[in-house]
C-alpha cells in the first residue's frame, strides 16, 4: 500500500518538482490558514456543541448572522449580474476611457475599507448628496440594512468583474455567428450559448464576492448604524463580545460563521463543477 | 437553390476585401472558392452567409434579393474551419440547436427532433455519440458533427469555410472523398472555401479562383487546369515554371535558339512562356535542343523533379523526369520544350 503510494508520487514527469511543490504548499497553507483556524476551532470546542448551539440561538446573534449571510448572498448575487454586464462592456466594446474604467473596477480592492465606509456613509447620510435625494423619495439608506447592502456590493464588485472577464475574451466570435446561421435570435444566442459558457466563472465570482462580503467589517460599520437586531452584522458582534472580554462568545460566533461559510462555498464549488462538466476531456 | 452574386464589393481597408465579384452558383452544384490567403474567398463566403454586409452589389437567392436578409432568415448551413461547436452542449444538443431555436409553432416535437438527430448522426457516420461533449471528439468527428448541425436546419445552401483545413493529411483525404459522396447523396448546393488546389480540383464540380478580391477564372477542374485564363491561375492550380522567350509569327526563340514547342496563345515580341514540369523533357545534350545544367534533383511520388539552369542565361526551370532516369547535380543536359502557354498582358 505504502509502496504503491510511493510509486504514484515518484512517477517520472516532464514537469519535475512535484514533491517539493506539494510539501511547500502544505507547509504554507498550514502556517497561514489551517493553524489559525484550528486554534479558533480549539478555542470554540471548549464551549461544547451545546454551548455553541446556545450562542447561535441567542436572538441577537441569530439576527446578526441572518443579516450578514442574507445581505452577503444578495450583494454577491447583484454583483454577479452587474459584474457580468461591466465585464462584457469592457471586453466587447472599444470606447474612449475604457482603460480608465477598467482600472477603476479594482479600486474597491485598493481602498482601505474604512475609507470606503466613511465615503459611502457621507454620501448616503440623510444630508448627503445621494442620501438627501433618496430621502425625498422616502428611501433611507445610511444606518439601515440597505446601507450595508450597498457597502457589500461595493467591496464585492471587483471579484464579479475580474472572474468573468477572461472568459468573455475567450468566447469565440464564430460560436455566436454559427448560432445566428442556425436561426437563433440575439437573445436566444445570449441565453443558450453565451450565458451557459460564462456560468462557471460567474459562480466563482459569486463565491468570492460572497466570501468577501461575509468577512467585511471596515466599510460596513460606518454606514450600518449598528442597531442590534436591525443593522448589526456578525463580525461587529464578535468585536463587541471581545470588548466585553467574552472570548468564548466571540469564538462561538466565529466558529458558526466559519462553518456556514465553508458549507456555502463548498456548495457553490460543487455547483460550479457541475456546470463545467463538459470541459473534462 | 440557385445563387447569383452580382458585383459584390466589400472594403475593410485591409486584406480579404472584394472588388467586384460576380458568380452564378447553380442548384445542386458543389463549387470551390480557391485562392491564397487574403484573396477574399472567405469574405465572399461570409457575404453569401449574411455574416458580412457587402458595401456594394447584390446577392440573389433563387432570384430573390437576399442582400439585406438577416443571417437568421437566410436558411443557410455554415461550417467554420474550427467547427465552432457549442462546447457546453452534448453532440445531441449541438445538432438539435437549430431546431430548438425555431419559433414554437414551427418547432418539431421532441420525438421528431430525436429522430432527426439520430438520422443525421447516421448520415455523418457517427451513430451513438449523442451524449458526448465536443471535448471528447477527434477533429474529424467534430467536423462531421458541425456538418450534421448545419444540415439539421435543412439549409438551402451549405457553406463550408476550409472544411478540412484543420485536419491531418490522412483524415483529410478520407473526409474529402466522404464529403463528395455525401454531396452526391443529399444534393445540397454547396460552396466551400479552400486554399488547397488538390482539394478544390478533386472535390468540386466547378472551381472559382480568386485573387486580390477578384475572380480570375471560373470553370470545371479540367478547364482551370488545362486552359488557365491567367498566369496566376496556371501557377495556383498546379506546378508551373516559366522562361522568357521571344515570339514572332508563332515562332518562339529562347536566347536565339528556335523552340520546337507547341505554343498556346498568341503574343508578339518578348513574353513569358509558362509550362508544367511535364511539358519539357530531359534529353542528351544536342545542338538542336536547349542546353542546361542540373542544379538539384528531388524525388516526388511519381518521378523526379529536376531543377535546371538553362545556358547561357540565368533562367531556371523545373522538369519532370522518370524515376528510372539517373540525374546528378552539375550534369550537363539537353532540354526539349514540348509545349507551353503564353498570356497576353491584360
Amino acid at each position: 500500500m505504502a509502496a504503491a503510494i510511493r510509486l504514484r508520487f515518484r512517477r517520472r514527469s516532464a514537469i519535475p518538482g512535484f514533491g517539493l511543490a506539494l510539501g511547500y504548499t502544505l507547509f504554507y497553507l498550514s502556517l497561514i490558514v489551517l493553524i489559525p483556524l484550528a486554534a479558533l476551532l480549539l478555542k470554540a470546542s471548549g464551549l461544547g456543541l451545546r454551548g455553541i448551539f446556545e450562542i447561535a440561538t441567542e436572538p441577537r446573534v441569530l439576527a446578526a448572522l441572518r443579516l450578514s449571510f442574507g445581505l452577503s448572498l444578495a450583494a454577491a448575487f447583484v454583483d454577479s449580474i452587474f459584474g457580468l454586464v461591466i465585464a462584457w462592456v469592457l471586453m466587447r466594446y472599444r470606447f474612449p476611457g475604457r482603460k480608465l474604467l477598467d482600472a477603476a473596477v479594482d479600486l474597491p480592492f485598493a481602498l482601505p475599507t474604512a475609507v470606503a465606509g466613511i465615503a459611502l456613509a457621507t454620501l448616503y447620510a440623510p444630508n448627503g448628496w445621494l442620501g438627501a435625494v433618496l430621502l425625498s423619495f422616502g428611501i433611507k439608506v445610511a444606518f439601515t440594512p440597505l446601507g450595508i447592502f450597498i457597502a457589500l456590493m461595493f467591496v464585492g464588485l471587483p471579484f464579479a468583474v475580474r472572474t468573468v472577464q477572461p472568459l468573455i475574451a475567450e468566447i469565440d466570435r464564430e460560436v455566436e455567428e454559427v448560432s445566428a446561421t442556425l436561426g437563433a435570435s440575439r437573445a436566444q444566442t445570449l441565453r443558450r450559448v453565451i450565458l451557459p459558457m460564462l456560468t462557471p466563472a460567474m459562480l466563482t465570482g459569486f463565491a468570492l464576492a460572497f466570501a468577501r462580503s461575509v468577512s467585511e467589517y471596515g466599510s460596513v460599520i460606518f454606514i450600518a448604524g449598528n442597531l442590534p437586531y436591525v443593522s448589526e452584522i456578525a463580525p461587529l458582534l464578535i468585536v463587541i463580545k471581545l470588548e466585553e472580554y467574552n472570548y468564548a462568545g466571540a469564538t462561538g460566533i466565529a466558529a458558526i460563521m466559519l462553518a456556514v461559510s465553508f458549507v456555502t462555498l463548498l456548495a457553490i464549488n460543487l455547483l460550479q463543477a457541475w456546470t463545467r462538466r463538459f470541459a473534462h476531456a | 437553390m440557385d445563387i447569383r452574386i452580382v458585383d459584390i464589393a466589400k472594403d475593410f481597408g485591409g486584406t480579404g476585401a472584394l472588388r467586384g465579384v460576380s458568380l452564378d452558383i447553380r442548384d445542386g452544384e458543389l463549387i470551390a472558392l480557391l485562392g491564397p490567403s487574403g484573396s477574399g474567398k472567405t469574405t465572399l463566403l461570409r457575404v453569401i452567409a449574411g455574416l458580412e454586409i457587402p458595401s456594394a452589389g447584390q446577392v440573389l437567392f433563387a432570384n430573390e434579393d437576399a442582400t439585406n436578409l438577416p443571417v437568421q432568415h437566410r436558411r443557410i448551413g455554415f461550417v467554420f474551419q474550427h467547427y465552432a461547436l457549442f462546447r457546453h452542449m452534448t453532440v445531441f444538443d449541438n445538432i438539435a440547436y437549430g431546431l430548438r431555436v425555431r419559433p414554437r409553432a414551427e418547432q418539431p416535437s421532441r420525438q421528431e427532433i430525436g429522430q432527426r438527430v439520430e438520422a443525421l448522426l447516421d448520415l455523418v457516420q457517427l451513430p451513438g455519440i449523442e451524449k458526448r461533449y465536443p471535448a471528447h471528439l477527434s477533429g474529424g468527428q467534430r467536423q462531421r458533427v458541425a456538418l450534421a448541425r448545419a444540415l439539421a436546419v435543412e439549409p438551402r445552401v451549405l457553406l463550408l469555410d476550409e472544411p478540412l483545413g484543420a485536419l491531418d493529411a490522412k483524415v483529410r483525404k478520407d473526409l474529402r472523398r466522404w464529403l463528395r459522396e455525401l454531396h452526391d447523396r443529399t444534393g445540397h448546393t454547396t460552396v466551400f472555401v479552400t486554399h488547397d488546389q488538390d482539394e478544390a480540383l478533386e472535390l468540386a464540380d466547378r472551381v472559382a479562383i480568386l485573387n486580390e478580391g477578384r475572380v480570375e477564372q471560373i470553370g470545371t477542374p479540367d478547364e482551370v487546369y488545362d486552359t488557365p485564363a491567367s498566369p496566376f491561375v496556371m501557377a495556383f492550380v498546379g506546378d508551373t515554371t516559366s522562361m522568357p522567350i521571344e515570339l514572332r509569327d508563332g515562332q518562339a526563340t529562347f536566347a536565339g535558339k528556335r523552340l520546337m514547342a507547341d505554343i498556346i496563345g498568341s503574343v508578339e515580341g518578348q513574353t513569358q512562356l509558362y509550362l508544367r514540369p511535364g511539358d519539357a523533357v530531359l534529353v542528351k545534350p544536342d545542338p538542336d535542343d536547349l542546353a542546361g545544367t542540373v542544379l538539384g534533383v528531388r524525388r516526388t511520388a511519381t518521378g523526379r523533379r529536376v531543377h535546371v539552369r538553362l545556358d547561357p542565361t540565368a533562367t531556371e526551370i523545373e522538369i519532370e523526369a522518370a524515376a528510372s532516369r539517373n540525374v546528378s547535380v552539375g550534369e550537363a543536359v539537353g532540354v526539349r520544350i514540348l509545349k507551353g502557354r503564353v498570356f497576353s498582358a491584360a
